[in-house]
C-alpha cells in the first residue's frame, strides 16, 4: 500500500491508501489557483524531462497531461509511439530504452495492453512511470480525477471548499456506475479511488459486461438498473467500447441503450440533487442521451477541468517528490 | 566405447529399488550386482546417495526446428534435454512449416539421430495444424511416428477429431489433444477469474479445457479409438480422464511442472513468463495436479518445454507469444510435488515409464531407429539411465541453460534434486548441469 506518492510510480490506483489519494486531492486544490493566473506555470518540474509516450492514440488524455507537465515548466517530450517504431516490430523494452537513453525523469504512457506500465516500471526503475491508461486494467488519473470533481461538487453545495473535507464527503455517498465495466480501466480505477475514500459503490451493466470475479470487488452488484438509479446519490456513466469490439456482448446498442443506457425518462425520475459523470468520450445517444449530457446535473466538463489541476498534482508529488517551489 | 560403472547408487526398478553397482559397455546394461570390479579402462559414477533408473522420457518438448532455430535446435535442445536427465523426447510437430508430411518428420528424425538422445517426433494430425484435413498419418506412422497432435491449439473440429480416431485405430498410434475449445480462448492470456478481471486480462476459462475433454472422452468412447491429454491444468480435467479410464477407456493424460509448481498469481507482475497455454491456474488446481500426481492418476509428466526469443517476451502481456522452458528443471518439481521424501517409484514412472510407454518407446514396442526406453535396469537392457540426486540443491540460472532460450519462469529459484549423470545409447553425455 503505498501511503504517499512521493516519489512514486502511479500504476494502479488500487495500490494507494486513503491519505495517497486525499495527498492528490488536495494538492490538485492548490493547483487549481495556478490555473486562473495570467501566467499559469509554476517552477516546481523545471528542468525536469517528462515523456508523453502514447502508444494508443488519446489526444485529450495527452494534452491534459503534457499542458499539466508544461504549467509544472517540465519538459515535454511527446512522442506518437502508436505510429512509429511499434509499427516495426519494436519491443515494448527497447521503445523504453531508447527513450530512457533521451534522458529522462519521468513517462506518462498510455498503452493498449493491460499491465504495460507495470511491465515499463521494472524496465527502467530510476524513472517514474505515471499510468495514463493500459488496456482494460487502469486508469489512475481518471479515478483520482473523478473523486476530485466529485468531492469539489459536494464541497460546493454546503460551501466549502474540497481541501477542508477530507474524505468526509464520501462516507455512505452511493455511487452508481454504469455500463460496460468488463472492458472499462476507468470503471476499475474509479472503483478503487470510491471505496478508498469510504464511498458504498453499485454496479449495474448487462452480465456479459461485467468483469470476471465482480462478486469479490468490494462493490454491490445491481440486479435492476432501474431501482438502483432511485438509491444512488451519483452516477458514473461509461463509454460502450465499440472499439474493443464489445457489440458482441449485447445484442445492440439499441438494446443496451433500453436496458441500461441513462435515457431522458429515466433521467426525469432521478432525485434533482443527483451529479451524473461520464469520463468520455461520450457516445451520445448510446449510453447517455444528448440531453441528459448536458443538462445541469452533468458535471461531464468539469471533469475535463480537474484533468490539468489533477495530473499537475501527479506528477508534481510523483516526480518532484513533492519539493520545490508551486 | 568405454565402458562405464555406476557406482552405489539406489538402482530403481519398477517392483523395487536395490543397492547395486550397475555396469554398461556397447550400449547395453552388462552387470547389475551389489558389487562389482571396475574394468580396465572403465569410467566410474559415483551414485551414493543417488537413484540410478531408466533415463527420463519426455512427452512433450517443442525444439523450434524448423522455423525458429533462434529460439531452439533440435541440437540444442537435445543438450538442454540430456543435463535434464532426459535420453528421449517427442518433438511437437508446430514448427514452422508443422511436422504433417513424411519429408520433415525424416528431416527431423535425421536431425535428431546427431544428437545424444534419442528424438521421437510427434506428427501432425492435421494437414498445417488447421484442423480441417488429415495429415498423412499412415505415412509419418511407417517411419516410426507413434504419437500424433496438432498442439499449440486442439483439434476443434469434433467431426475432424472423430475422423483422426477412426484412422489412427489400426496404425497402433494414439492421439494426442491440446485441450482449449478455441471459441471460450480467442483473446485470452491468463486464466480466467476474479485476478484476471482486476488485472484487466482476457480469461481463459479452465471450462474451454473440461469441455474438450469431455468431448474428447466421448469421441474416444464413441469411436473405440485412444488419446491422450496434453498438459491438463484443472482438478476436473484430471477427474475426468481418472473416471474415463475406470471405465474402460484407453486415455493417458500429462501434466506439466509450471502447472503443479506455479499458479496464476505469478501473472500479477504481468512478466510474459508466466504466459502459457493452458494457463497458470489457481492455487487449488495446482494442488489437486500435486494430489492426482501423488495418488498416481497421472501418466507422465512432461515438460512442455517452449523455448522463445528474449525480445518475444519483452513485449507487452498479451502480445508475448505462451510458453516456458522446462526440460532442465522437469524433475526437481517433480521430486518436489512427490513429497519430503518422495518415493522413487513414482518419480521414474512419471518421467520415464510412463511417457516412453505413451511414446512406444520400450523394448517390447516396435520401435524404428530410436533405441529403447522406461524399462528395467538389467543385463541386455539398452543402456538409457539416470543417475539422480533428490538430494542436492542447486539454483536456476537462465543464463546457464543448455537451451537457446532463457524463459524459465525459475530464473533464481533454489530447487531440490538433479540429474547428477545421463547415460544415453551408453555414453555418459550429461553430467551435473554440464554437457560431457
Amino acid at each position: 500500500m503505498i501511503n504517499s506518492l512521493r516519489g512514486e510510480n502511479l500504476l494502479n490506483l488500487g495500490e494507494l491508501s486513503r491519505e495517497a489519494i486525499l495527498e492528490v486531492l488536495d494538492t490538485a486544490d492548490s493547483f487549481v489557483e495556478v490555473n486562473q493566473r495570467v501566467v499559469k506555470k509554476v517552477p516546481a518540474l523545471k528542468g525536469r524531462v517528462v515523456a508523453s509516450l502514447f502508444f494508443e492514440e488519446s489526444t485529450r488524455t495527452r494534452l491534459s497531461f503534457e499542458t499539466a507537465a508544461k504549467r509544472l515548466s517540465a519538459d515535454v517530450l511527446s512522442l506518437a509511439v502508436a505510429s512509429s517504431s511499434v509499427k516495426k516490430g519494436e519491443s515494448l523494452r527497447d521503445t523504453i530504452a531508447t527513450i530512457d537513453a533521451l534522458g529522462i525523469d519521468a513517462v506518462v504512457m498510455r498503452h493498449r495492453s493491460s499491465g504495460a506500465a507495470v511491465q515499463v516500471a521494472r524496465y527502467v526503475p530510476h524513472v517514474r512511470v505515471i499510468n495514463a491508461g493500459d488496456g482494460l486494467h487502469q486508469h489512475p488519473t481518471q479515478g483520482l480525477l473523478d473523486a476530485y470533481t466529485l468531492r469539489q461538487v459536494l464541497a460546493e453545495r454546503r460551501g466549502e471548499r474540497g481541501r477542508d473535507t477530507g474524505a468526509a464527503l464520501f462516507d455512505g455517498l452511493r455511487i452508481l456506475i454504469v455500463g460496460d465495466i468488463r472492458h472499462s480501466r476507468v470503471a476499475r480505477s474509479d472503483v478503487d479511488a470510491y471505496v478508498a475514500l469510504g464511498a458504498s459503490v453499485t454496479l449495474a451493466a448487462p452480465g456479459t459486461l461485467l468483469p470476471d470475479g465482480v462478486e469479490q470487488w468490494p462493490v454491490t452488484v445491481a440486479s435492476d438498473f432501474d431501482h438502483a438509479l432511485k438509491e444512488a446519490d451519483v452516477i458514473g456513466v461509461l463509454r460502450l467500447q465499440h472499439e474493443r469490439g464489445t457489440g458482441a456482448f449485447v445484442p445492440s446498442l439499441a438494446e443496451f441503450t433500453q436496458t441500461h443506457g441513462l435515457t431522458v425518462e429515466r433521467a426525469a425520475r432521478l432525485s434533482p440533487a443527483t451529479i451524473i459523470m461520464h469520463p468520455g468520450p461520450m457516445n451520445r445517444g448510446v449510453e447517455i442521451d444528448a440531453r441528459v449530457a448536458d443538462s445541469p446535473a452533468a458535471v461531464i466538463t468539469r471533469q475535463v477541468a480537474s484533468g490539468v489541476p489533477v495530473r499537475m498534482a501527479v506528477l508534481y508529488l510523483s516526480v518532484a517528490g513533492g519539493e520545490g517551489s508551486r | 566405447m568405454t565402458t562405464l560403472v555406476i557406482r552405489g547408487g539406489l538402482v530403481v526398478r519398477s517392483g523395487e529399488a536395490v543397492r547395486a553397482d550397475v555396469v554398461v559397455a556397447d550400449g547395453r546394461v552388462i552387470e547389475v550386482a551389489e558389487s562389482v570390479d571396475v574394468p580396465a579402462g572403465a569410467r566410474e559414477i559415483d551414485a551414493s546417495g543417488a537413484w540410478v533408473g531408466p533415463g527420463f522420457v519426455d512427452l512433450h518438448t517443442h525444439l523450434r526446428e524448423p522455423g525458429l532455430e533462434a529460439a531452439e535446435t533440435i541440437e540444442s535442445g537435445a543438450r538442454a534435454a540430456a543435463v535434464g536427465g532426459y535420453c528421449a523426447v517427442v518433438a511437437m510437430p508446430n514448427t514452422e512449416p508443422a511436422l504433417d508430411t513424411v519429408a520433415l518428420v525424416a528431416y527431423v528424425l535425421a536431425r535428431g539421430a546427431l544428437t545424444g538422445i534419442d528424438v521421437a517426433v510427434a506428427g501432425a494430425i492435421t494437414q498445417g495444424r488447421r484442423g480441417e484435413k488429415l495429415a498423412p498419418l499412415a505415412e509419418m506412422a511407417a517411419l516410426g511416428v507413434r504419437l500424433f497432435t496438432d498442439d499449440g491449439a486442439g483439434v476443434a473440429n469434433a467431426e475432424v477429431m472423430r475422423r483422426a480416431l477412426v484412422y489412427a485405430a489400426p496404425l497402433g498410434v494414439r492421439l494426442a489433444q491440446h485441450c482449449e475449445e478455441p471459441s471460450l480462448v480467442e483473446a485470452g492470456t491468463m486464466n480466467e477469474g476474479a485476478l484476471a478481471g482486476r488485472l484487466g486480462l482476457v480469461g481463459r476459462p479452465a471450462l474451454a479445457e473440461e469441455l474438450m475433454v469431455m468431448r474428447d472422452i466421448e469421441l474416444v468412447r464413441a469411436t473405440g479409438g485412444s488419446m491422450h491429454f496434453l498438459h491438463l491444468s484443472t482438478a476436473r480435467s484430471i477427474a475426468l480422464v481418472t473416471q474415463a479410464r475406470r471405465e474402460g477407456l484407453d486415455v493417458t493424460c500429462e501434466v506439466a511442472p509450471h502447472h503443479f509448481s506455479l499458479d496464476e498469481s505469478a501473472c500479477g507482475s504481468y512478466d510474459p513468463l508466466f504466459k502459457v497455454n493452458p494457463p497458470l491456474r489457481t492455487p487449488r488446481d495446482a494442488a489437486a495436479l500435486v494430489a492426482a500426481i501423488r495418488r498416481g492418476d497421472v501418466d507422465a509428466v512432461a515438460t512442455d518445454h517452449a523455448p522463445h526469443l528474449p525480445e518475444s517476451k519483452d513485449l507487452a502481456f498479451d502480445e508475448a507469444p505462451a510458453g516456458m522452458l522446462g526440460l532442465e528443471h522437469a524433475a526437481a518439481l517433480t521430486a518436489e510435488a512427490l513429497g519430503e521424501s518422495p518415493d522413487p517409484r513414482a518419480f521414474f514412472a512419471l518421467l520415464s515409464r510412463g511417457p516412453a510407454r505413451i511414446a512406444q518407446l520400450r523394448a517390447s514396442d516396435e520401435r524404428i531407429s530410436l533405441g529403447a526406453h522406461g524399462g528395467e535396469i538389467t543385463p541386455g537392457e539398452d543402456a538409457n539411465l539416470v543417475v539422480f540426486d533428490p538430494a542436492v540443491e542447486w539454483t536456476v540460472d537462465r543464463e546457464g541453460l543448455q537451451s537457446r532460450a532463457t524463459n524459465t519462469p525459475y530464473h533464481g529459484r533454489t530447487l531440490r534434486g538433479r540429474a547428477r549423470a545421463t547415460v544415453a545409447r551408453g555414453r555418459l553425455i550429461a553430467e551435473n548441469g554440464e554437457m560431457c
